[in-house]
């Protein structure tokens, strides 16, 4: 579904990823770990088109077309989602009503024909009594005055209404308690299916005992260091990321 | 990577040389009188709209006072000289000699001119239900709805009719708001004014339907100067709404319209406005020079007249819809949306005159600067010594888009009375990139993004107009915004 081949890119000129390849197939969940600083996140955004990142070599195919060569929009409507490490506060515009663009905004790429009002309220209750969401929420501004953990489910939220076909989620995990951690991880699991695949940038291993992962890589300075199954993430956490940086250095 | 020139940006291209979507002339035969301004002139204007005494009367009082002042330039404006005996001062169609009885009788040039613009005057204002009065340069063309509003008991219908068939009405209230003394282009309008909309709401009668009155030029080198008076008698409730547009040209054109709205007791008067008149081209060429003055007075006890004004056009506006705030009780409300793109500039507000005990008002601003666009808030809120317990909010937003254009706030406030409360709110921000990027991140095109952003900004103002004009705000925005970020 996803190959990235030798993927170098930089932000304001600091080289952060230095020859990156990775490959992801359907029905897999991989989890990329690594230290503060090793690309998790500039690997996120790059997949997802933010502007400032500049590739300056490699590529990435996803479903057989060049990524890269799209814009952000443009990825989003062909089945990439982003779920945001740090979600950004729009007032007065309503959550749900840049939802709904959004959703039909896929649909209107795929062919199908826009949902209308009811039929798109319906399903949106429906996900949020997954997420565990008041109704309140339907009203409100997108993510305006949302707490850390509000802000992190209303992500899962968008993502189980637009069901992507490759989400990727920069460190969902972060900020939240346990109790939004099981939510969030049973939004994610939701989702899982043999079509599509999911890629974890999460810093700890937390996460990871609820949604186990196909495959762990360490990204160490750009590139991934190592690869292995769930119990590589079990290692991390025991012996620390200087173990791997280590052998990388 | 280089960023590739996407679906969007070229979409974007296209939208941009798309431009401003009024400009069209209508070629009809006009009634124009020689450029130039003396006592001839305004009487030439009083006759042919056959006036009685005191109304010629009033317009030479003006002009006098008009002779006697100098051009206002304390505004944050820059304004090209204007030559004010180079303007024409009255342009009519030519039309059968009665003028048109019915619509029927208007010319079906001047009817597909209104098509064009979207001002439903047919059966789409049936289904609309909103009364339109059209002021086709400095004549009224059509009222629609007159039956019904008849029946009501509500006189609404062009200013030169009213003079004829309510000249009482028109001697107790024209002026009493706005004084033929009161401002230079206040004065000049007072002396050389052609049409414009009366409303008369009997006490106690909620107008069953909202008014409208869309304004347009049309001729070349005239100036329009309307003249609207709205009087809601006690206990009385409506609507109002006016909308603009102008063709396109190369050199500016004046606009100075006098607005007056009087509340007696209990009543309640909400004038909306929808302004696109013609910005200029992108390089700040041509346009029209908006200079309007508009004041409510809450005569009344507990009166509340409500202002919301989206203007989007105008090469210049220069505009502070204002309440006097006289009746105990009373409330005013001023919500704006402004817009400034290219070159254009504006220099808009408010003023809340609080007399009586117990008045409240409300101001929210929103202004938003894209590409040179110059915006300023310009806003007074006096209490005098006699307003007991008054107290104001106010709330002002400024939107930037790009690094050329500019917002200014002037908030002034002047309190006499030690029981009043008065409170400001305002604030300064950009589109984010962040913002942009995570609309886009879901799938919505960057132009889609960038509206549906500014929509929420302005959506405490949106939310006072009438629903059907919401929309028609919102799409307007959208079109002057066309191009302002990509």
């Amino acid at each position: 579904m996803l190959t990235i081949e030798n993927l170098h890119a930089s932000v304001e000129g600091k080289k952060i990823l230095d020859g990156l390849s990775l490959s992801v197939g359907r029905g897999e969940v991989h989890a990329i770990m690594g230290p503060n600083g090793s690309g998790k996140s500039t690997l996120a955004n790059v997949l997802a088109g933010r502007p400032g990142y500049e590739v300056t070599a490699g590529r990435v195919t996803y479903e057989g077309v060049d990524l890269l060569a799209l814009p952000a929009e443009a990825r989003a409507r062909a089945g990439v989602f982003l779920g945001f490490q740090y979600p950004v506060e729009i007032p007065g515009v309503n959550n749900v009503y840049l939802l709904k663009a959004a959703l039909n905004a896929a649909r209107r790429e795929r062919g199908l024909p826009e949902v209308d009002a009811f039929e798109f309220l319906t399903l949106v209750r429906e996900k949020m009594k997954l997420m565990r969401m008041e109704d309140s929420f339907l009203s409100r501004g997108v993510n305006e005055g949302f707490s850390g953990g509000e802000k992190k489910r209303n992500e899962i939220l968008q993502m189980l209404v637009l069901e992507p076909r490759l989400a990727i989620l920069d460190e969902t995990d972060s900020g939240l308690d346990i109790d939004a951690l099981k939510v969030v991880a049973s939004g994610i699991n939701s989702l899982r299916s043999p079509e599509r695949a999911c890629v974890l940038v999460t810093h700890y291993q937390r996460l990871l005992e609820y949604v186990v992962p196909d495959f762990v890589h360490v990204l160490v300075r750009g590139r991934i260091a190592r690869s292995g199954d769930k119990s590589l993430a079990l290692e991390l956490e025991r012996r620390g990321y200087d173990w791997v940086t280590g052998a990388a250095a | 990577m280089s960023e590739p020139v996407n679906e969007t940006n070229r979409e974007l291209q296209s939208l941009i040389s798309r431009g401003y979507q009024h400009g069209f002339v209508t070629e009809i035969d006009s009634d124009t009188v020689a450029p130039g301004l003396d006592e001839d002139v305004v009487r030439l204007i009083s006759r042919k709209k056959g006036e009685p005494a005191f109304l010629t009367e009033w317009r030479l009082k003006a002009l006098r006072h008009w002779f006697t002042m100098r051009e206002p330039h304390w505004a944050h404006l820059k304004i090209a000289p204007i030559d004010y005996q180079g303007i024409s001062y009255y342009s009519a169609p030519k039309t059968k000699k009665d003028g048109p009885k019915s619509l029927a009788d208007v010319d079906p040039k001047l009817l597909a001119t209104y098509e064009k613009l979207g001002v439903p005057l047919h059966e789409r204002a049936r289904l609309a239900g909103v009364a339109v009065d059209a002021v086709f340069d400095s004549v009224s063309v059509a009222t629609t709805f007159k039956e019904r509003l008849q029946a009501a008991g509500v006189v609404f219908c062009p200013f030169s009719e009213a003079v004829r068939t309510h000249p009482e009405l028109i001697e107790q209230y024209l002026g009493s708001v706005v004084p033929y003394t009161d401002n230079y282009f206040a004065t000049l309008n007072s002396a050389v004014f052609s049409d414009g909309s009366f409303v008369y709401v009997p006490k106690g009668v909620r107008c069953p339907m909202e008014l409208s009155t869309y304004f347009r030029i049309n001729a070349m080198n005239t100036g329009q100067f309307e003249r609207t008076l709205i009087i809601a008698a006690e206990g009385s409730h409506v609507s109002y709404l006016e909308g603009c547009s102008a063709p396109q040209r190369d050199e500016n054109q004046l606009h100075a319209a006098v607005v007056e709205l009087v509340a007696l007791d209990d009543a309640y008067i909400k004038y909306s406005t929808v302004q696109n008149w013609y910005p200029g081209d992108a390089q700040g060429v041509g346009g029209i020079f908006n200079f309007v003055t508009k004041r409510g007075e809450c005569r009344g006890r507990n009166s509340h007249i409500s202002w919301t004004q989206v203007e989007t056009g105008s090469a210049i506006t220069w505009k502070y819809p204002s309440c006097v705030l006289r009746g105990a009780g009373s409330i005013g409300e001023f919500y704006s949306v402004a817009t400034v793109n290219n070159y254009q500039q504006a220099d808009t507000g408010t003023k809340m005159i609080h007399i009586g005990r117990d008045t409240r008002s409300t101001i929210v601003s929103k202004g938003i600067s894209a590409g040179h666009g110059q915006n300023t808030y310009r806003g007074l809120v006096k209490i005098l010594p006699s307003a007991h317990g008054a107290r104001n909010f106010t709330q002002c937003d400024s939107l930037l888009m790009g690094a050329q254009c500019g917002a200014h706030t002037f908030p002034y406030v002047e309190v006499k009375n030690p029981s009043a409360t008065v409170e400001h709110e305002a604030s300064t921000s950009k589109i984010s990139d962040e913002q942009l990027f995570y609309c886009r991140a879901r799938g919505i095109g960057e132009e889609d993004a960038v509206n549906m952003i500014v929509s929420g900004f302005c959506k405490s103002v949106f939310k006072e107009l009438p629903m059907e004009f919401a929309v028609e705000a919102q799409n307007l925005l959208a079109v002057s915004l066309e191009g302002a970020v990509g």
